[in-house]
């Protein structure tokens, strides 16, 4: 059996993961990212490694991907988290035709082919205004961790609005609100709504078709995933490996250089 | 290398830099003698007819675009933001506002003070940019309404009323800016100097359109945003020489030597591209590789188009007729020039087939709304009409605090993995 890896280094987290020969994930790790990246994807590396049983050497091939994907020394090559958060999303539900991926420090809208190929993409560009970065301010704002900001939102009924998510305007944001007297539960559902029109213009931006699967980190946030059902009108695919489908879309390109290396003939290779 | 080739290859490049230099000495000359200069724009510069008065002749967009290529534009567009202007408005305007408060000074040289300002309404810019100078230096300004096509793929030709209507109304104009050119240079009108101008002018529009059409050639013959730039810097500054022309007519032979003996740009050329918008200054050279790394040339431009006042066109001014002729050169141009940034679609999906593109990039930029507008429209546009990659990605031609490195290159790579995903299942390697 042969193995392949897909190490996702993302600005907060950086995810490995482990497939065998049937595209099956053999193991996962996540660790945080930090100051040194290069340590970072090494550690989660090994550490899907040992989860799985598995020796460096029975991995045939490792594809770097994410923000620091140039710094995952050890793989053979990178691939864009664009491509890899695609092709994981149709591996782990067929009819996916558009990805919304809600990372740390951005927010990508993907729309895909059934083959996994990239039709089009969009991202925010240049501040982190609605991504999970934002939540993450909400959290130290109102001193409530992170995991529990889905489950808090949810018991809010009345929404507020919140005019800015921008990431460094979040805790004033937050605390004013506050002051008015509204009630934390309504704050965070507001926080909510708020990200989920503005990852919903993103997604309108390439096209909106379904299948639509939620990906990365901020897909664990169940409030996340009903206020972006709402602001879509349909139920987005989630995952319980929502958070590893940028890495295991790049065990799956690796996959395909294990398969190609077999082949009798040289694999067409493009410009990469 | 044979010494033909080693002569010939790269001139263009070389001689352009060499003839930028010139330029800039003969304004730093016209500053320490006082003389006042005319401020033009490259959409509509007119400058076959200024250079008849021995007017200095002064493209602020090329001076701000050399601070950025220079590296030192954010200390032009702080001191204009210190002075009271947003971090909102068109960086070129403010990298020229910053240069008037230094007396001219710019990397390249020293530009002399303005003595009048002529434009066009290619850009609505360019009319309250004119009424900053009109305030600092009380110079005459004078605008020149050139009409623009009535919708796209619906331009009026010579015998249609509209169009005789209008050519009219931009030679009545012209009428008007003679004197007025007259008063301020103190110099008589010289109608056979017009024609001299106006047949290099002639010249160089011949050789550019020629130029453009050998990047036909397999590999391109020439990068269209890294020596494209350089080409177009000659276009502009040059307008209406005997240096310009002769350079375009060298220009040209360079390009067909290349073409016939299949020399291309410095990069390998995988994938084809287009380029559709303003280059990012601040990280010129950078910008262009993160394409060239990953096999990418970009083998034409609607910057080469629109930045060039239209005379990618080729038009051939009528020498027996100058007046009335520069006029419809000029309506010619300036619309030309408008409509590659408002009725784009055509004319990409027509280089697309006839440059055989793999892809086409599109880089609106937060400086200019007049060409951003709308690129998002004409990109979705013509992805229905055509089956081709497309990357939309922005950043600014000035600001490089708008700039992120790290992004661009992150889509652009993705770019690259689907153009090699496509051409895998199109059997291509």
């Amino acid at each position: 059996m042969a193995y392949a890896a897909g190490v996702d280094v993302g600005s907060t987290q950086t995810k490995a993961v482990i497939v065998d020969e049937d595209c099956s994930i053999v193991s996962r790790a996540l660790t945080d990212t930090g100051a040194n990246v290069m340590r970072a994807a090494e550690t989660a590396f090994q550490e899907a490694l040992l989860s799985g049983d598995l020796r460096e050497e029975e991995v045939e091939y490792v594809v770097g991907t994410g923000y620091g994907r140039y710094k995952v020394t050890f793989g053979n090559t990178q691939v864009t988290e664009i491509s890899c958060h695609g092709r994981g999303a149709v591996q782990m539900f067929p009819g996916t035709r558009t990805v919304v991926d809600m990372g740390g420090q951005d927010t990508k809208a993907i729309r895909v082919a059934a083959t996994g190929e990239i039709l089009d993409f969009c991202m925010n560009d240049k501040c982190a205004a609605g991504t999970g970065r934002f939540l993450g301010a909400a959290s130290s704002a109102l001193d409530i961790p992170l995991g529990e900001l889905g489950p808090t939102a949810m018991r809010g009924e009345r929404p507020v609005k919140i005019s800015t998510t921008c990431t460094v305007f979040a805790e004033s944001e937050v605390l004013s609100w506050l002051g008015k007297g509204k009630k934390i539960e309504d704050i965070l559902l507001g926080v909510h709504k708020s990200i989920a029109g503005r990852s919903a213009g993103l997604l309108r931006r390439v096209g909106i078709e379904s299948e639509v699967t939620f990906t990365g980190g901020v897909a664990k946030n169940v409030a996340m995933i009903d206020a972006l059902n709402q602001k879509l009108g349909l139920e987005v695919n989630v995952s319980d490996d929502s958070h590893y489908m940028g890495a295991l879309g790049a065990a799956l390109f690796a996959l395909d250089h294990v398969f190609a290396s077999r082949e009798p003939t040289p694999a067409k290779q493009g410009a990469r | 290398m044979t010494t033909a080739t080693h002569d010939i290859v790269g001139r263009g490049n070389r001689d352009g830099a060499q003839l930028f230099r010139e330029w800039y000495a003969d304004l730093t000359r016209a500053a320490e003698e006082d003389r006042g200069g005319a401020y033009v724009f490259v959409m509509g510069s007119l400058a076959e007819l200024l250079r008849t008065f021995d007017l200095p002749i002064v493209f602020p967009e090329i001076n701000s675009l050399q601070t950025a290529v220079r590296h030192v534009a954010a200390e032009y567009l702080n001191e204009a933001e210190d002075y009271g202007y947003s971090p909102d408005i068109c960086g070129y305007v403010k990298a020229d506002v910053a240069t008037q408060l230094r007396g001219g000074q710019l990397p390249m040289g020293r530009i002399p003070k303005p003595s009048i300002a002529v434009y066009t309404n290619a850009c609505n810019t360019y009319i309250k940019w004119a009424e900053i100078w009109e305030r600092m230096y009380g110079i005459p300004t004078f605008t020149l309404d050139v009409p623009g096509s009535r919708a796209a793929g619906a331009q009026t030709w010579p015998g249609n009323q509209d169009f005789e209507n209008d050519r009219r109304y931009v030679a009545a104009q012209l009428r008007e800016l003679i004197p007025l050119l007259e008063q301020v240079s103190g110099r008589s009108f010289d109608i056979d100097r017009l024609r001299e101008c106006m047949g290099h002018a002639n010249v160089m529009a011949e050789g550019w359109k020629r130029a453009l059409e050998l990047n036909r050639s397999r590999p391109a013959t020439f990068n269209a945003l890294s020596d494209g730039t350089i080409f177009l810097g000659v276009a502009n500054g040059l307008r209406g020489t005997e240096e310009g022309a002769r350079y375009f007519t060298e220009l040209v032979e360079e390009l067909e030597y290349k073409s016939e003996h299949g020399i291309g740009t410095i990069s390998d050329e995988i994938y084809r591209l287009i380029f559709v918008g303003v280059p990012c200054y601040p990280i010129f050279r950078r910008f262009n590789e993160l394409f060239t790394e990953l096999g990418g040339t970009f083998i034409h431009s609607t910057y080469l188009w629109f930045a060039s006042g239209g005379s990618n066109l080729g038009y051939q001014y009528d020498l027996a007729d100058p007046l009335e002729s520069l006029a419809e050169g000029l309506l010619y141009g300036v619309r030309d020039a408008m409509d590659s940034m408002f009725f784009q679609n055509h004319a990409i999906e027509n280089m697309i087939d006839e440059f055989a593109a793999d892809g086409v990039v599109y880089h609106p930029i937060k400086s200019c709304r007049t060409v951003s507008t709308g690129l998002a429209d004409n990109r979705r546009a013509l992805m229905e009409a055509r089956d081709v990659a497309s990357l939309f990605i922005e950043s600014d031609m000035m600001d490089q605090r708008v700039v992120s490195e790290a992004q661009l290159k992150n889509r652009i790579d993705a770019f690259f993995e689907g153009l090699a995903s496509r051409r895998l299942q199109s059997g291509g390697n």
